[in-house]
């Protein structure tokens, strides 16, 4: 069984800043990770190979410091790792995206099953997955909470408003998946070592995939970003400082003057 | 506008006869009108016996390129309240457009939610009305929403940013190759240019961007539940019920697909009237052992930022913020908290906030009612202590 993963590297944090003067992000010294729900999509992918054999591929799209992360998939157990980079998808928005990840899909071969994270901590969409699933013309399942093995396919849950529903899917398919589906391993030093020995991770340009210009980055997005502002704080409530004991008195003070808590 | 449903036509040329003016001729053994002579009187409307003619009313000519569509979303025949307020908020930017508010919804026995519809501010519903079309397909409804897309040629389409609508709206963004707004907290119309001005948080909250699709249409935007107003219905409001004909074979209509309802997701935090929530300074299961102890001492639910829930401090379902649940309580207790933009998006709704934070700075205490600076772990037993004495 081929499996594709896709990874995406993600600022560490929640409380980016921006350049008041610019309105752009500043991006130096935000320490990178891998997007938390992509080392779920991993782990699943290492289960399947486990119980099918084959082989895990890491993908991403991003600078040339996403090789960390992809460095980290290698760890875990990936086989291989390749990273779109060019200065051409630079400003690419969702739409773009999957036609890079899919031009470059279509470069590596279709595999059996392509994993995404449910959604990223900094864009938080959660469209590239269903969006690469089009581009490819292949079915969907997305907010996958468990997998298992049906047939000559899978037999698929996924996340509801009511509960979740079960669908019966074939290869090739794509999934995106949540954090319930599993617990990604750690990888140990052993591993972290050997995969920075033995295993590589090939850096492919638009030339390289036959990506078109005209539909790659910001030039071939859908969509602009017209502004991007930090809103305007209302003024803050009423706080209390003091010490604990007097604090907590306060509060509650308060909760019974918003008869929240009978006085 | 006069149309024949050639679907519903059974080319028994009844109005043949009853046409004052001789535009209708039968074309493949179904009724065709001439518009150069039709008048719009409306006899064949009336003598039809199919009801498969109507006359469009003047009030709600389609304004091609400029209408606003909303994708209605049914769960096991219940409207979505999230489609509700997307009526909300697309009926000001169709009166902004000058234009017409159109829905459309897919399912089965749709007459009762589709007259809701436009109690809601619909002026036209578009009902895709087959067997089969209740459950969630997203082949088949990818398939349906791009026909009637093409087909409308609508300005704006919005979808609700539910498990059904961000597994929908990607694909047909896609198709169309257009472009696709997540999670918008706020739409509205660029008075000059006239296009969708799409705002969201971004880069994990604290950040607002404002995102437009210059030249593809339609423009595309997920709003999600409880961010928009609700819409009060209005059983005076009047619009067009126009169901919609697939003129293809439906796709993957008989892939195996089965929702299973979990009771444990029923008691939903949207309802709770007082909510205990913890975020990164709660510090371990634990702290929110705490926190659960104080919320039943309230009468209330225990929830969680998205933080707390990444680390696994809490389970999901208990989730507050944009990508949780958008909650409305009457008391909001934020413990340890910092409040990005996506959580305060979440807590809009909630009557009154309290906050309890180590930082005096921390965001959540510019929506809190009051609170107090401090360590959670340090407060909440003094809290608990006093509240039971």
């Amino acid at each position: 069984m081929k499996i594709i993963v896709c990874v995406k590297q993600v600022p560490d944090t929640n409380d980016v800043k921006t350049d008041v003067e610019t309105g752009r992000i500043i991006r130096e010294g935000v320490v990178s990770m891998v997007n938390p729900d992509d080392r779920h999509a991993m782990e699943e992918a290492l289960r399947l190979r486990q119980k099918h054999g084959g082989s895990v591929i890491a993908l991403s799209m991003g600078p040339m410091q996403a090789k960390n992360a992809l460095m980290q998939m290698l760890a875990m157990g990936a086989d291989e790792g390749y990273l779109l980079c060019d200065p051409l998808f630079a400003g690419s928005d969702t739409w773009a995206t999957a036609y890079a990840l899919g031009t470059c899909i279509q470069h590596l071969g279709l595999p059996d099953v392509i994993l995404c994270g449910r959604q990223a901590t900094d864009g938080d969409t959660a469209q590239v997955g269903p969006q690469l699933a089009e581009y490819l013309g292949i079915p969907q399942v997305t907010q996958v909470r468990a997998v298992v093995e049906h047939g000559a396919g899978f037999r698929v849950e996924a996340f509801m408003e009511e509960g979740y529903r079960v669908v019966k899917v074939a290869p090739p398919l794509l999934l995106t998946v949540s954090s319930e589906c599993n617990q990604p391993r750690y990888p140990n030093m052993i591993q972290i070592v050997q995969a920075h020995r033995k295993k590589k991770v090939t850096v492919l340009s638009a030339a390289d995939i036959g990506a078109l210009a005209e539909f790659s980055g910001l030039n071939g997005s859908p969509t602009r970003v017209k502004r991007v502002f930090v809103p305007a704080p209302p003024p803050k409530g009423e706080l209390f400082d003091g010490p604990p004991h007097e604090a907590v008195e306060a509060f509650i003070m308060k909760l019974k003057e918003y008869h929240l808590v009978p006085s | 506008m006069i149309a024949v449903d050639v679907d519903a036509c059974t080319g028994c040329a009844l109005c043949l006869g009853s046409c004052p003016f001789g535009a209708i001729s039968m074309v493949r053994e179904k009724a065709s009108v001439d518009r150069e002579i039709c008048t719009l009187c409306g006899a064949c409307v009336e003598i039809c016996p199919d009801g498969a003619i109507s006359i469009k009313k003047a009030d709600i000519i389609s304004s091609e390129g400029k209408d606003v569509l909303i994708f209605a979303e049914q769960r096991g025949g219940e409207l979505a309240r999230v489609s509700l307020e997307l009526l909300g908020v697309g009926r000001g930017l169709a009166t902004d457009c000058g234009s017409t508010l159109h829905a459309f919804i897919i399912g089965e026995n749709l007459q009762v939610v589709s007259e809701k519809l436009i109690h809601c501010g619909a002026q036209v519903v578009h009902p895709v009305d087959l067997p089969g079309l209740s459950d969630y397909r997203t082949s088949t409804y990818t398939q349906i929403a791009c026909s009637i897309i093409t087909r409308l040629r609508p300005g704006i389409v919005l979808f609700g940013a539910t498990a059904r609508g961000r597994d929908l709206a990607p694909r047909v963004a896609q198709r169309l190759n257009t472009g696709l707004t997540a999670d918008c907290t706020e739409l509205s119309i660029d008075p000059v240019e006239k296009i969708l001005l799409q705002t969201r948080p971004t880069f994990g909250g604290n950040i607002m961007a404002t995102i437009i699709t210059p030249s593809r249409r339609p423009q595309m935007a997920t709003v999600r539940e409880g961010v928009m107003e609700l819409p009060e219905p209005d059983v005076t409001l009047t619009g067009l019920v126009k169901p919609f004909a697939m003129e293809t074979p439906l796709e993957g209509i008989h892939e195996f697909c089965e929702v299973i309802h979990e009771k444990r997701r029923a008691v939903t935090l949207g309802k709770a009237k007082i909510i205990v929530a913890g975020g990164r300074g709660v510090g371990s299961p634990q702290g929110f052992e705490l926190l659960g102890q104080l919320a039943d001492l309230l009468g209330g639910e225990v929830a969680g930022s998205r933080v707390a829930v990444e680390k696994q401090w809490i389970e999901r379902e208990r989730q507050v913020g944009q990508t949780g649940s958008a909650v409305a309580p009457d008391l909001y207790i934020a413990c340890g908290i910092s409040g990005s933009v996506q959580h305060r998006a979440g807590i809009k709704g909630a009557r009154v906030v309290a906050a309890i934070n180590t930082d005096p700075d921390a965001p959540i205490f510019h929506r809190a009612n009051f609170g107090i600076v401090g360590d959670v772990r340090e407060i909440i037993p003094l809290l608990i202590a006093a509240l039971k004495s």
